[in-house]
């Protein structure tokens, strides 16, 4: 168990650092459905089958398609390739990977001076999470179904194009 | 079958949120700001069900669903978001954005 958690946890920390430094929109997003697989296999070690399972459906599946229709619609060009190579360069990545790794740092020495307990690696699957879900957790189902809602109108109102309407006499007063 | 201490899953949630903090900030792509959103959230997710498999509760899973819908929500909104800022400026650049009414 800890050998596959090794081996996953190196997969997704890799595959993460390629997202952050392609310069290629697509090559970035299959990048990172590699991460989100090796994350899923480290929640199927950690005893979470059933949000293994939703990780590779919502987060691989739907989530990484949609950015990748999007980018389709966008139409980008090998400018934008060149452009992404020009704005990542050393002297705007240095400050914040600096400031950035101290604060892990801090993080990770913290984390060093606990205790070691170790989990049990029990598996929790769908049946108790679903229990808990609808049961103490019903608010927070409900509260979700209102954000997808309005997730739902505010992505139809923003995602339409406005036609241009130009009436008939201001045209006309432009010529 | 050894068992897997808790530090190694919150250090490797604090790797992984770190990596998109970083991308965050290094990058002035609006998609990929976008992204690393994504992993920070994923990142925070892998904490709650290292901490949920800490105590054998199903809490932390709950929790990690409820990230889940945030995540589909917001990249959805940001998504939009995105392609009207494109037709607007023409450009993805995030810094061209920063005048209202533009």
């Amino acid at each position: 168990m800890l050998i596959i958690f090794y081996i996953a946890s190196a997969v997704a920390v890799i595959s993460t650092v390629l997202v952050i430094t392609q310069h290629n929109l697509v090559h970035a997003l299959l990048y990172l459905v590699v991460s989100f697989l090796a994350v899923a296999m480290a929640f199927y070690v950690l005893g979470a089958p059933f949000i293994a399972v939703l990780e590779v459906i919502i987060y691989a599946g739907a989530i990484v398609v949609l950015m990748i229709f999007v980018i389709m619609m966008l139409n980008l060009r090998q400018e934008s390739v060149e452009q992404e190579r020009k704005w990542l360069n050393v002297r705007i990545v240095a400050g914040p990977v600096l400031l950035t790794i101290v604060l892990a740092g801090e993080l990770l020495y913290m984390l060093s001076t606990e205790a070691s307990i170790n989990l049990s690696g029990d598996v929790i699957g769908a049946k108790a999470v679903g229990i808990s879900l609808y049961g103490p957790y019903v608010i927070g189902v409900e509260l979700s179904g209102i954000l997808l809602m309005a997730g739902i109108v505010g992505a139809y109102h923003l995602g339409r194009q406005k036609k241009k309407v130009t009436h008939r006499f201001l045209e006309k007063q432009e010529e | 079958m050894k068992a897997i201490p808790a530090e190694y899953g919150l250090v490797l949630a604090a790797v992984l949120f770190m990596l998109g903090l970083i991308s965050l900030l290094i990058r002035r792509n609006i998609v990929f700001m976008l992204i690393s959103v994504e992993i920070m959230l994923n990142a925070a997710g892998l904490a709650f069900i290292v901490a949920g498999s800490r105590w054998n509760q199903p809490d932390g899973q709950v929790m990690f669903l409820f990230i889940l819908t945030m995540a589909a929500a917001e990249v959805s909104v940001g998504l939009a978001l995105i392609l009207q800022i494109y037709h607007q400026l023409k450009t993805l650049n995030s810094d061209e954005a920063s005048k209202m009414k533009g």
